[in-house]
């Protein structure tokens, strides 16, 4: 199972606080699937406003990137730099 | 040895790939047009019948907009067109952009033109175009607009108290629990971290904290923002501006107006420095509605007040240090709580200070906590690694005391407790491949940190991080019937992409750099580019480019089967030529000679590629600073400076080594020089480079530098993003060598000489 680390106002607001989290997915499409099944209402936050670091990797963007069953993925803000 | 030669740049560089046309240093192919001046910036476009723009701007810094009167304005003859918040469509929270991250187009919208207050000294309020500029400014001087004054707040903790004058009343901090039924001036709380803090300085030997103060600082680009805008009958609108990114410009503009993106057209303008500040829009969606009212072209160029007043600058804020570390040196904790200004509208970069600022350590339990707070300044907006530098400051502060209480040299302090793959970083995602210990190694190693120092002299370490990204790039490539070729990016050049483009064009191909034309499209002529900024235009759009040119390099073999008449598995692509591998001879078909037959197999040859580049992978730096100080009047001045940094692969090392010392350059202006001064009214009384003190090359020596090429792996050439890490170091580096050189820690910035000579007496 993948290791799922969301940011900790997101995990406060939408998963009681829970912020590491095991999950089973292929890629972030799929996660974010699960992780509204999960805790309702967190897809559009997730969809919206995040980066993604899959095994280190940061995404800008994310939706198809694949995430492998050891993976770790962790939920950040969007980089914008200057 | 004289002066000159002791300080002479020098690039050591540890790459050794092979590359022909990669690392080379050709004359950069916008070079003649831009020392002539023949190259075209915002303010150089001119179309018949143009009109001119003027904004008109709040003078206070907090006031409700009771009433706004256009008449008087609008009688003056020669006046074309007035416009008011009343000429853009109101448009709700919900509604978010998506550039490099999302913005709030209701903030932006209101910041472009200020609706039911003003919320800073210079906060547009209306406009005017009028035939002359004389006119122009009459007329901004006719608009009647009545204004109930309220208190201000310029500094983050002030505005965080409870009875701090409210800059929006529907403003409930986000990541509280519970959450404040209360409005405030705290628009969120981030956290970041990972472990047990507390278990952290439990187990630390020896603990350093410190509170550190500094002031929002401008990019100082020597260019004031400048558009011109011909809205026509059919409601298409075409804008040149200067900016760090058309396609940006157009959706911002285009939103904010009411438009459909389709009916905004931009060309981009040469930009005259950016570093973060144009990845926004000010004036071209006024000039788009002032055009549609005037049924005329309409040029807006800001002088060099307005750029003060209202474009943003970076954050000023607090920022309290607390590291522990055992006697050996093992840092077992460190914590970072920092409150950065936004502005008039949240936004401030403070959630990349707390990722940041502990990133280039391996340190097992780190908490970084950061406030978004608004006050009536002018919304900040990105500076070269935004949020990076004060983290940095607070932080390589911190180590530097650390340092001395350990009897340990900086250095090795950091080696000690340096970030490398594997790493988990402070902001939890594990380092790939990266290069923060050889930057370390590099400056142990460098003559500059065992030369002999003189009275009064003190040297100062630090070091910085910065994530650098990818994003969507677009290139195409069209090979010409001599076989030159024009690489074709949309991206605003502001440091030295064109060159690189045509480099990594140039070593794809295997032809001479000089056969490649760089050329910078509109938004009508090219695909979708995200901005220039991030540091990514050299990494993504260079990207783009290989696969550009790996897609041309295809439909050259084919072509060249066509003539051999053998399958495309026979021809190879080497040095800028195909080879026919199935005959004995070898014969071979230069670029030129396949291009001039392009007609006779098949038709012109094109490539393209569209992407969201990733792999960016983040750069480290670290700076060794000497100072004197002048103990009887505070003066400091900068007697030798070292940026060295992990580069990747320098594609053009000229420009490379450019980007770092502009980088120290502007991060030096940021600590012993550069702030805002606010009288107590609210109003900006520093707004011009007379008194708003930037170096310039007579304050400083030439800073050296060394680029340390720890290829990327996410890239075929090694590069990494270069432009941003070199702002982060000197904070902390000019700080320790004052430290050094008149033992006092200043942890309160500029570090001007009426508060140096201060703290010097003051510690007597």
């Amino acid at each position: 199972m993948a290791k799922i680390v969301l940011q900790r106002e997101v995990a406060r607001d939408f998963a009681n606080g829970e912020a590491e989290i095991e999950i089973l997915a292929d890629d972030v499409r799929q996660l974010i699937k699960k992780l509204e099944l999960k805790f309702p209402g967190i897809g559009d936050r997730l969809r919206e406003r995040t980066a993604i670091a899959i095994d280190g990797e940061i995404f800008q963007d994310p939706m198809l990137q694949p995430i492998h069953e050891h993976s770790e993925v962790y939920f950040l803000p969007m980089i914008e730099g200057g | 040895m004289g002066k000159e030669e002791q300080f002479k740049t020098a690039t050591q560089s540890a790459q050794s790939s092979g590359y022909k046309v990669v690392g080379t240093r050709p004359i950069r192919p916008d070079g003649i047009e831009k020392v002539t001046g023949r190259a075209n910036f915002g303010s150089d476009y001119n179309l018949p019948g143009m009109l001119v723009g003027r904004i008109v701007r709040s003078p206070h810094a907090h006031a409700r907009i009771v009433s706004v009167n256009t008449d008087k304005a609008m009688a003056l003859k020669g006046v074309k067109a007035v416009v008011t918040s009343a000429d853009f469509p109101e448009i709700g929270p919900k509604a978010r952009g998506a550039g490099e991250a999302p913005i709030s187009f209701r903030d932006l919208s209101r910041n472009v033109m200020a609706r039911e207050k003003a919320l800073y000294d210079g906060h547009a309020v209306a406009a005017v175009a009028a035939t002359t500029t004389a006119i122009a400014e009459q007329a901004a001087g006719l608009v009647e607009i009545e204004y109930e004054v309220l208190p201000h707040v310029l500094d983050a903790r002030e505005s965080m108290k409870p009875d701090a004058p409210l800059l929006h009343d529907d403003m409930f901090t986000k990541g509280l629990d519970p959450k404040p039924e209360t409005a405030s001036n705290i628009n969120q709380r981030f956290e970041f971290g990972i472990g047990d803090i507390a278990a952290g300085f439990a187990a630390a030997d020896v603990i350093v904290e410190y509170d550190f103060t500094t002031q929002c600082v401008h990019q100082g680009y020597i260019e004031p923002h400048a558009c011109v805008a011909n809205t026509t009958e059919d409601g298409m609108s075409t804008v040149w501006a200067s900016s760090q990114g058309q396609f940006m410009v157009r959706n911002y503009s285009a939103t904010v107006c009411g438009m459909d993106i389709s009916k905004v057209r931009v060309l981009p303008a040469e930009i005259g420095g950016g570093f973060g500040g144009k990845t926004t829009v000010y004036l071209e969606p006024v000039a788009i509605i002032l055009s549609k009212k005037a049924g005329k072209p309409v040029k807006i160029v800001m002088n060099r007040e307005d750029v003060f007043r209202a474009t943003g600058p970076t954050s000023g804020g607090h920022a309290y240090a607390k590291i522990g570390a055992k006697k050996d040196g093992t840092i077992t904790a460190g914590e970072l709580t920092m409150e950065y200004e936004a502005g008039a509208f949240p936004g401030s970069p403070v959630q990349f200070g707390c990722m940041t600022g502990y990133a280039p350590y391996d340190i097992e339990n780190v908490k970084t906590v950061g406030f978004d707070v608004v006050v009536n300044r002018p919304k900040v907006a990105a500076y070269r690694a935004p949020g990076a530098p004060v983290a940095a400051f607070a932080v390589e502060s911190a180590l530097d005391e650390l340092a001395k209480k350990l009897v340990m040299d900086p250095i090795a302090l950091r080696e000690k407790n340096a970030a490398t793959e594997g790493t988990q970083s402070a902001y939890g995602p594990k380092f790939q491949r990266i290069g923060y210990l050889e930057t370390l190694h590099a400056a142990k190693n460098h003559p500059h940190y065992s030369a002999p120092l003189g009275p009064n002299q003190g040297r100062g370490v630090a070091s910085g991080f910065w994530f650098n990204i990818g994003g969507e790039s677009s290139a195409a490539m069209h090979i010409n019937e001599d076989g030159t070729v024009e690489v074709v990016t949309a991206n605003p050049d502001i440091g030295g992409s064109r060159a690189s483009m045509a480099i990594m064009a140039a070593e794809v191909l295997g032809i001479d750099v000089s056969r490649v034309k760089p050329l910078i499209a509109d938004t009508a002529s090219s695909a979708y580019s995200m901005l220039t900024g991030g540091s990514r235009v050299t990494f993504a759009v260079g990207k783009a480019v290989c696969e550009a040119a790996d897609d041309v390099i295809v439909q050259l073999r084919q072509r060249a089967a066509k003539v051999w008449d053998v399958d495309i598995d026979a021809v190879e692509w080497t040095d800028g030529a195909a080879i026919n591998t199935k005959s004995d001879a070898n014969d071979s078909l230069t670029l030129a000679a396949i291009a001039n037959t392009a007609g006779k197999t098949g038709g012109p040859i094109s490539g393209k590629a569209n992407i969201n580049a990733t792999g960016a992978g983040p750069g480290f730096g670290t700076h060794i600073c000497d100072i004197e100080v002048d103990p009887e009047t505070g003066r400091t001045t900068v007697v030798r400076y070292t940026a060295i940094q992990d580069v990747g692969t320098a594609i053009h090392p000229s420009y490379v080594e450019g980007q770092l010392q502009g980088g120290a350059v502007q991060g030096i202006g940021w600590a012993l020089n550069e702030e805002y001064i606010y009288d107590d009214k609210g109003c900006l009384q520093n707004g011009g480079f007379l008194d708003y003190r930037v170096p310039v090359a007579s304050d400083l020596p030439m800073i050296d530098t060394v680029l340390v090429e720890v290829p990327n792996p996410g890239h075929r050439f090694g590069v990494r993003g270069v432009g941003e890490v070199p702002i982060v170091p000197p904070l902390a580096a000019v700080a320790n060598a004052v430290a050094a050189a008149a033992n006092v820690r200043m942890t309160d910035l500029p570090i001007s000489p009426p508060k140096l000579l201060a703290a010097i007496d003051g510690s007597k």
